[in-house]
């Protein structure tokens, strides 16, 4: 009787345990679960290890008295070279070059005929049009005289360069050496036309750490602006003194002459827009020195860094966009101020009278004598001048690199729009690599975030951004490794902006966040009244268990 | 049909505006300045600044503008990125007081209003309107990003475009006030800037924050909207007006002497005008001279403008005209009061509003309007937002003149939505001459959720003005030939009749107390909720689990107590 009555009780709080165990247990673990939606880890995991392969398509075309008969026939349809870099343990770079070789058409022939190397370029142009990304190169023999003397490559206003055939190769044999001498030249050219190393492991300056780069290199790399989908560029007059100088600028006209065609030819990489305002009373933060010698003011290298920001509080920022802002600031310096020069470090004055600041923009000043005697003095602004100040200052902040070429190069006009189409390709590729690993490092760092801190909700919007940017990074990569430059610079692209907008989006900032001690303040007087008896009866239950063997032994016994 | 009629001709105002006509200009954009002084009956002084950039130019339509001169940059890419047809933006500190001081030229509420009206390209407007003020809060470092649905209205009638344009339409239109805004040196700053001439030069360089904001009133607003380039109207050029009203108050900072100069209000003297305006002239409002006061230096210049139904005299001095100066190169207004200060005309129109009952349950607002016109009646529109949390009983919505009943003649009224949206009512009310109309509605304090409160809840809730437009009968023909040059502050609310003018004006805010719980009350209820429910749990586990045992029936005391006794004396024991 006894002994059943207790096995009741037992049952029962073993039932209740039980019970708390499959309901209680879950139920509490679902009401206070926060919602994670799902993301793909393992892809995002599988970025964190980059792989990339750069694929470079080369066209060598032959033309006549550079091969043999003999060689004409043996030579291979195309070769492929490959390099490996390891840039660190979690990013690997391998290019590939295809080349392949050809002999020139007779159309092609009479193009290289040309009297010049630039006529030949474009003579060859309207020939036929290379993808982007892609290179062709002209062998031509040694005694043409389309390339001037001295010059073995010249490099042309668009993917094409004349590459003059060595003395050696008439000589040689073995084909074999011919397209080996030929490859080292091919390799230079390929190094000036698309990208070099160096140029790549920049643009992978957010993975990577700078190591052993020089600080020559890294000042370069800093000097332009970080890859962006869209800039905002702000040219503003600046003028200190309305009440004696009447300034005219026709800075439309100029920017749609100057600016826009370079703007319009880039417009792959990036989305431009440009606007411009006049700035009254608005001054430089140092006073400049009068300097006797040259009768007139000075502005030195040194006090330049102290110039910008009282401007910048003038300037007022994009209210439209978030997109970066390139500023480029024309300065007429008021009449006691006048004349104003920029001075480099060793006291000579610049110039072109303009100076640059890095990731920000540019200053150039600009001098009028304002000889007439009544105030206010209109001055009409040669915007010519400007421009050709300011057109190359947003080359260099929008990366275009003008490194430079090797010795024997000569590098062709660039043309009316201010970029050569190798120019562009050698920017996309870099700039693709550079949003390739910046999306990466968001994406993967978001990852980690959202792995380290388990409150974050995890909203389906945001789980389908990361999942397409996990997807446009995979296609980026995956069109680099083609040699497909235009569309992995516009998946890129993509990627990046999806990969910001996971991470920037408000929905993670609602972070559901309960310290710990506030939690078991208000879980402990439910939770521990319920637990201890729960545990106690079954710690008693076991212990009784564990008993009842040696009871029965002892009873035997 | 009397009411009828003075609806239309509300209307008709408001259809009208499109006629006004700015002065002829050469050049593409123009830039005035101007600074009104106005000595009020009460003995402050009223200063009231207005800057003008007018600008020929299209930001919708066509190539996209992206040149600026004198028009400031930020705001132009704002009209052009979010198709803002009117926008009209007021920071304010203190309460006008229409009884004491008569009427401002341009009238805003306490705290920042802001009212917009999209292009009817704008989809979704809703959208637009939540990036635009946050981007406006950038622009002007206020809090203009608590601006959300819970306190934005779309008025059926009380706002309409002040431009030229005939989309009335109020789906593109949005009205938000925040009345807890505090105004200070932060949002003075950036309105500076969008000068041409910041506060370099010209009449801006009287604005020193800290005389600014040591007065009893300032109010600093931007007026943004289309009006005609010239009086053919063919085309349209872009308006941008800022002005800034500061009342100044004589018996605090004037130690006693009643006397004023530019220099005691803002502590510095003008030398130029601005070199890029192309006016730029200070108005001393001399209509109850030489009785009241007394002016130096005195200026030939006089100029006659009709403003709010009332003929007023002006000094004028051009700060483009290097004479002004004089030969002290600096021009500082001063003004001496002769004789003590007078009885001021009743203002023709004017509100009041206060929240009446007791308890923290239900209450009532009441609004008072007051028509003085010794004999005419006329129609005035009465907008009222009121948060949802008040939830207003519109069944016991009373409007009551003379002691007698007034039916509005027109109510628009959109209930609230529980977090969602505010009340909106409307009223167009004929108010008889020399009355008072009041106009009362019960209501109900809804209770927050805990997180819905404010940082200080003790404190209150505030609810917004109540806006009050109406066409006043004017005491003298109002001036309606449009296409003469006028005094800035003259030519902001455009005039169709010469027997009315348009006026505006707002009540005092409201500050409610909601019932407010004890903050930290969830804590207790969970440790209470949690004891109560683990006790309970606790009796039933133990019924459950404790196994009941038949005891053996134990002795009587008196047994024992006799066993005891037995077993000393060696006694056989009683079982």
């Amino acid at each position: 009787m006894v002994w059943a009555e207790r096995h009741r009780g037992r049952l029962a709080a073993l039932a209740i345990a039980a019970v708390v165990i499959a309901v209680g247990v879950p139920l509490w673990w679902k009401t206070t679960e926060t919602y994670r939606a799902w993301l793909p880890v393992a892809q995002i995991n599988e970025l964190a290890q980059l792989q990339l392969q750069l694929s470079v398509e080369v066209e060598v075309v032959f033309s006549k008295g550079t091969l043999t008969a003999e060689h004409q026939k043996k030579i291979p349809p195309s070769n492929t070279r490959q390099e490996e870099h390891v840039v660190d343990e979690t990013t690997r770079l391998r290019y590939r070059y295809e080349t392949r070789y050809r002999t020139a058409t007779i159309m092609e022939e009479d193009a290289l005929n040309q009297s010049t190397a630039a006529e030949a370029d474009i003579s060859l142009h309207m020939l036929s049009e290379s993808p982007s990304g892609s290179v062709v190169i002209y062998v031509v023999p040694e005694s043409s005289t389309v390339l001037p003397e001295g010059v073995s490559v010249y490099v042309g206003q668009r993917r094409t360069a004349l590459l003059r055939a060595g003395g050696q190769m008439r000589v040689a044999v073995a084909l074999k050496e011919v397209l080996a001498s030929l490859e080292t030249w091919i390799k230079q050219v390929l190094q000036v036309m698309s990208f070099s190393h160096g140029d790549i492991t920049a643009a992978l300056s957010d993975r990577v750490r700078p190591g052993d780069r020089s600080r020559e290199g890294l000042a370069d790399s800093m000097r332009a602006f970080k890859s962006s989908p869209g800039y905002e560029i702000t040219f503003s007059l600046l003028n200190p003194d309305p009440t004696s100088h009447l300034l005219h600028w026709d800075v439309e006209a100029a920017i749609s002459s100057y600016i826009q065609p370079l703007l319009s030819k880039m417009a792959p990489v990036a989305n431009f827009s440009i606007d411009s305002q006049i700035l009254y009373y608005a001054v430089l933060g140092v006073n400049p020195r009068y300097d006797p010698t040259l009768n007139a003011y000075t502005l030195n290298a040194d006090s330049l860094s102290h110039v910008i920001n009282p401007v910048e509080a003038r300037l007022g920022s994009s209210a439209a966009s978030s997109n970066p802002v390139l500023n480029f600031l024309l300065y007429v310096p008021d009449s006691r101020h006048s004349p104003l020069h920029i001075t480099d470090h060793r006291r000579h004055t610049v110039p072109s009278n303009a100076f640059s600041s890095p990731r920000w923009g540019g200053i150039m000043v600009y001098n009028v004598n304002a000889s007439g005697t009544e105030l206010p003095v209109d001055v009409h602004i040669d915007m010519r001048r400007v421009m050709g100040v300011f057109l190359p200052q947003l080359r260099l902040m929008l990366g275009v690199q003008s490194a430079a070429p090797p010795p024997g190069f000569l590098i062709g006009p660039c043309g009316n729009a201010g970029l050569a189409d190798w120019e562009l390709d050698r920017l996309m590729w870099t700039r693709s690599v550079e949003n390739v690993a910046t999306a990466t490092t968001t994406i993967t760092s978001l990852a980690q975030l959202l792995d380290q801190i388990g409150n974050i909700v995890i909203n389906d919007n945001i789980a389908e951004q990361v999942s397409s940017a996990v997807a446009s990074l995979q296609l980026a990569v995956g069109q680099l490794e083609v040699g497909n430059l235009g569309l992995a610079m516009q998946y890129s692209k993509e990627a990046i902006l999806q990969s910001e907008r996971a991470f920037f989006d408000p929905s993670l900032l609602h972070l559901l966040y309960f310290p710990d001690d506030q939690k078991f303040a208000i879980y402990i007087p439910l939770f521990l009244p319920m637990c201890v008896p729960i545990l106690l009866s079954l710690l008693k239950m076991a212990s009784e268990v564990r008993q009842r063997p040696g009871q029965g032994q002892a009873k035997k016994d | 049909t009397a009411i009828c009629q003075s609806i239309t001709q509300l209307m008709m105002w408001y259809a009208n505006n499109a006629k006004y006509f700015p002065p002829p200009s050469t050049a593409k954009d123009q830039f005035q300045e101007e600074l009104v002084i106005k000595p009020l009956h009460s003995g402050d002084i009223y200063a009231s600044f207005q800057f003008r950039t007018q600008w020929d130019t299209d930001f919708l339509l066509g190539s996209k503008v992206s040149h600026y001169r004198l028009f400031p940059k930020s705001l132009g890419q704002v009209i052009s990125k979010f198709s803002v047809r009117e926008l009209h933006i007021s920071f304010t500190q203190g309460y006008w007081r229409t009884m004491q001081w008569g009427q401002p030229f341009l009238p805003s509420p306490p705290g920042a209003e802001l009212w917009v009206w999209f292009q009817d390209t704008v989809t979704d407007v809703d959208l637009a309107w939540k990036e635009l003020t946050n981007v406006l809060s950038g622009i002007f470092c206020a809090s203009l990003n608590f601006i959300d649905s819970t306190n934005t209205v779309q008025p059926s009638a009380s706002f309409k475009p002040l431009g030229v344009g005939n989309v009335t339409d109020q789906r593109f239109l949005r009205y938000a006030v925040l009345p807890r805004e505090i105004v200070c040196t932060e949002n003075l700053t950036p309105w500076k800037k969008l000068l041409p001439c910041g506060s370099k030069a010209g009449l801006a360089v009287l604005m020193k924050s800290e005389k600014l904001f040591h007065s009893s009133f300032h109010s600093q607003a931007l007026h943004i909207r289309p009006v005609c380039k010239d009086w053919q109207c063919k085309s349209t050029s872009w308006e941008l007006r800022q002005t800034l009203n500061v009342v100044f108050d004589l018996h605090t900072s004037g130690q006693g002497k009643r006397e004023w100069s530019l220099f005691k209000m803002f502590s510095r003297t003008l030398t130029e005008a601005c070199p890029l305006a192309s006016s730029s002239k200070v108005y001393v409002d001399i209509t109850d001279n030489p009785q009241l006061f007394e002016l130096s230096p005195a200026t030939p210049l006089v100029s006659q403008a009709v403003v709010l139904g009332d003929g007023r005299t002006y000094s004028v001095y051009d700060l483009t005209d290097h004479a002004t100066f004089g030969q002290t190169h600096s021009l500082n207004v001063l003004l001496r009061w002769r004789a003590a200060e007078r009885e001021m005309l009743r203002p023709l129109l004017h509100g009041e509003r206060y929240v009446a009952g007791y308890g923290l349950q239900t209450g009532e607002i009441h609004t008072l309007v007051y028509n003085n016109h010794p004999y005419r009646a006329f129609p005035v529109l009465l907008l009222d937002t009121v948060p949802w949390y008040l939830r207003l009983y519109i069944h016991t919505l009373t409007v009551t003149s003379k002691g007698r009943d007034n039916k509005p003649s027109y109510i628009h009224y959109q209930p609230s939505k529980d977090r969602l949206q505010p009340h909106l009512l409307e009223m167009l009310i004929q108010l008889p001459p020399n009355s008072v109309t009041e106009v009362t509605v019960q209501f109900e304090r809804a209770l927050l959720k805990w997180t819905e409160y404010t940082p200080d809840p003790n404190h209150g809730f505030y609810v917004g003005s109540s806006v009050i437009s109406a066409l006043v009968p004017s005491v003298v023909a109002m001036d309606t030939n449009n296409t003469q040059e006028r005094p800035l502050f003259s030519s902001f609310f455009p005039c169709k009749e010469e027997s009315t003018y348009f006026m505006r004006i707002y009540t005092e805010p409201l500050l409610v107390n909601l019932p407010t719980p004890d903050f930290s009350m969830p804590y207790n209820v969970i440790c209470l909720t949690c004891t109560v429910v683990a006790v309970g749990y606790g009796s039933l586990y133990n019924l459950l689990t404790r196994t009941f045992q038949v005891e053996e029936p134990s002795q009587g005391l008196a047994k024992r107590l006799a066993n005891i006794i037995r077993r000393l004396r060696g006694v056989p024991l009683l079982t």
